[in-house]
């Protein structure tokens, strides 16, 4: 099977290049005479970029496939331009032994949209008790560990397990709140939740726990990835422990940097999410931690849940945000046509640095995103692949459009 | 109008048409035979997923002096103990031919959330921490019955402001009517950002009633102190409550208001809740008057008054 790419603006590590791209059993090889394509892609006036890469995704099979699957999931994906993704293990049952982590894997392979790279669990049951089989795990197929959704709030309890994953050699994925200083909170305390009578959640439940992290790893020498990160004060800590040489990387997702707070005004459920939208003041703050490098990748946190699951009282609504067809377009939109960052750099925190985060990087693995950065649109969450409709960006007119995503040489997805 | 459902969002001019009918609707009250014929044919329905004694009866009474068909759905004793969700406890209602629901919930939102997504009009009968619109009017509608208008008025509310839609119901209709209001409490009975929506804010109590033509005290949910907002109810009534002492720091002639139910020795003394000064029983007697103007404006339609 051998694929050209022509006249695209390939986007490499450290510029963009008009090149023609030469692809054969799924890797790119060098340009030579005589390559006679099965398929070619005019990429004229496209950016062909390296394929995104989406460290954490939650794909909700097993156990709650009324809200996504993994065929519908990684069809999102693909549709999104991710030609990897790394799936959450909050699933039931919990993805916390080799077993669910090899079924995860037979299941993508079946699916055969994207890749799929399991997340299992730092303690059993996310319980926050006892560390999981990490090294069966990992060999497994288990490219990093996190809790996400709960927090390890144990001190103790973290900090073996930031010592047993340096250890085994996994990436430990911290989801950061204080549940007791988030309380019963439903949106960011703030004016907006005032007015609305929402319960608060302070920016510290997030920044303590964050703080916390990153002490315990730099007094273990060992390494930490903190997850979704939503507020200044969090980019703050993590300057700064970045200065100090402390090994922390963190992402954050495009609904931190596209919308704030004011849209829970609506009652919405779709705008309820943990960590919560924040003010325009944080929204500034993590877009300057993606510009100085402070903010390592960027990630949907896909959250797809079912109409029933968001369509009841503000408190009872579940939390997240089908995230994976809408990431694309609002980086594009918030961050390259904003200003802040060129596309080179984009490209590095949708796919070169999350993949290095998780340990993965295979150069000469042909996935690419081609996407149009002048197509404008308005974003319609009827039409989503993923099953979760749940987003607060329905209607929301934004650039940039992902037109082909190819996955080991072979065209996942081709906007129609 | 279609709903009810808070004073945030509504016009000045809307305030003033549900306050100016009610004065005509508190002479029905004053009637020997307290009866119109406004609501006959409509059908009313009450749906209260909180507890609730005084609004749900000043609501009830109010449909029927009108006329209306009245039903009322307890939450105990419902589908919705059975699992069935806000939304189709409201399309059932729909299908009933319901004209107006009254809602109180304890989620803020699920007023409006019922009002997107049912064809009957809705009120908001108290929806958590956010507004409880009809307290405020009534409210409002004690003080002009007294003093004319709210314009220049300095009024002091104090107490538990954080978990308080009377507060935030008030702060938004008084300041829209030309009011000045300072909120009084500790900070961890203070919401962030309030002064924002256009309130002074302290938590000195004595700074908050000095000189005020109006004192609301708000109800303390004795709960707060398990929480650990304030280290006890003797501390709390020493600092944040409507002693005689505190009252004498306002204006001589200040009206003392309260939503009620009262906890006496909380947040507002015996001797202060039944001084000849204290508009608490007038409260919930404006309350009937302007629930049936509610009513009324409600089921018009878009036809003029």
């Amino acid at each position: 099977m051998r694929l050209l790419i022509k006249n695209g603006l390939a986007v490499k590590p450290d510029a963009v290049v008009k090149e023609d791209i030469y692809i054969e059993n799924g890797k790119t090889v060098k340009a030579r005479k005589g390559f006679l394509p099965d398929e070619t892609i005019d990429a004229e006036g496209l950016y062909v970029m390296n394929g995104f890469f989406d460290m954490h995704v939650h794909l909700r099979e097993p156990g709650f496939e009324y809200k996504e699957d993994i065929e519908s999931g990684t069809g999102a994906a693909v549709a999104g331009g991710f030609c990897g993704v790394c799936c959450m293990p909050n699933t039931k049952p919990m993805c916390d032994n080799p077993a669910v982590v090899s079924y995860i894997k037979e299941r993508a392979r079946q699916a055969d949209n994207c890749k799929v790279y399991p997340i299992a669990s730092i303690t059993k049951g996310q319980r926050g008790e006892e560390i999981t089989e990490m090294f069966k795990l990992k060999r497994a197929g288990a490219v990093a560990l996190s809790d996400d959704g709960l927090p390890v709030s144990n001190g103790n309890v973290m900090r073996l397990a930031l010592e047993y994953a340096k250890t085994v050699g996994i990436p430990l994925i911290c989801h950061e709140e204080d549940k007791d200083i988030a309380a019963d909170g439903v949106v960011n305390e703030g004016y907006n939740a005032t007015i609305a009578g929402l319960r608060g959640i302070s920016r510290a439940a997030e920044e303590v726990m964050i703080a916390r992290d990153v002490i315990l790893a730099e007094s273990l020498g060992a390494g930490v990835h903190i997850a979704h990160i939503s507020t200044a004060g969090s980019v703050e800590i993590i300057r700064n422990a970045k200065r100090r040489g402390v090994k922390v990387t963190c992402e954050t997702c495009p609904h931190y940097f596209s919308a704030t707070d004011e849209l829970i005004l609506s009652f919405d459920a779709n705008t309820k999410v943990n960590p919560p939208l924040r003010t325009e003041k944080d929204r500034l703050a993590i877009i300057e931690g993606i510009k100085d490098g402070t903010i390592d990748a960027i990630v949907t946190d896909h959250a797809p849940h079912h109409i029933d699951d968001k369509l009841v009282e503000y408190n009872y609504a579940a939390n997240g945000i089908s995230g994976l067809e809408t990431a694309f377009c609002l980086a594009y939109t918030y961050l390259v046509d904003g200003g802040a960052i060129d596309i080179v750099k984009l490209n590095a925190l949708m796919s070169a640095n999350p993949k290095a985060i998780v340990g993965l990087s295979d150069e000469s693995a042909a996935d690419f995103t081609i996407v149009d950065v002048k197509q404008r649109h308005v974003i319609d969450t009827s039409k989503f692949v993923s099953k979760g409709k749940n987003s607060p960006f329905n209607g929301r007119a934004v650039v940039g459009k992902v037109k082909y995503t190819i996955v080991d040489g072979a065209v996942k997805f081709k906007d129609a | 109008m279609k709903h009810l459902l808070g004073l945030r969002e509504l016009e000045v001019s809307d305030i003033e048409s549900v306050l100016s009918l009610a004065v005509e609707m508190k002479k029905i009250l004053k009637q020997n035979v307290k009866k119109t014929n406004h609501l006959s044919n409509k059908s009313v329905v009450t749906l209260f997923y909180e507890n609730s004694t005084r609004t749900k009866t000043s609501f009830e009474i109010a449909a029927k002096f009108m006329g209306a068909s009245l039903s009322g759905i307890s939450v105990a004793q419902s589908s919705v103990q059975k699992g069935e969700t806000l939304i189709d406890t409201g399309k059932t209602l729909d299908a009933l031919c319901t004209d107006v629901i009254i809602i109180r919930h304890n989620v803020s939102g699920a007023p409006h959330f019922l009002a997107k997504n049912i064809n009957a009009s809705v009120i908001n009968g108290g929806d958590g921490m956010n507004e409880h619109p009809t307290q405020a009017l009534l409210d409002i509608f004690t003080i002009i019955e007294e003093r004319g208008s709210l314009k220049g008025l300095n009024v002091a509310i104090v107490g538990d402001v954080k978990h308080s839609r009377v507060a935030r119901s008030n702060l938004w209709g008084m300041t829209k009517l030309g009011a000045k209001v300072t909120l009084a409490a500790p900070d961890t009975l203070m919401p962030e950002g309030i002064e924002r929506a256009g309130a002074r804010i302290t938590t000195d109590a004595d700074a908050a009633v000095r000189g005020a033509d109006v004192v609301m005290g708000l109800r303390l949910q004795l709960e707060r102190m398990k929480s650990g907002l304030i280290p006890s109810i003797s501390e709390y009534n020493e600092m944040y409550g409507l002693s005689k002492r505190r009252v004498g720091l306002a204006d001589k002639d200040v009206m003392i208001l309260h939503p009620g139910p009262v906890n006496r020795g909380a947040e507002i003394n015996g001797d202060v809740a039944d001084a000849d000064n204290s508009f608490i029983e007038r409260q919930v007697t404006n309350g009937v008057a302007i629930r049936m103007a509610a009513l009324f404006l409600l089921t018009r339609g878009n036809n003029p008054i």
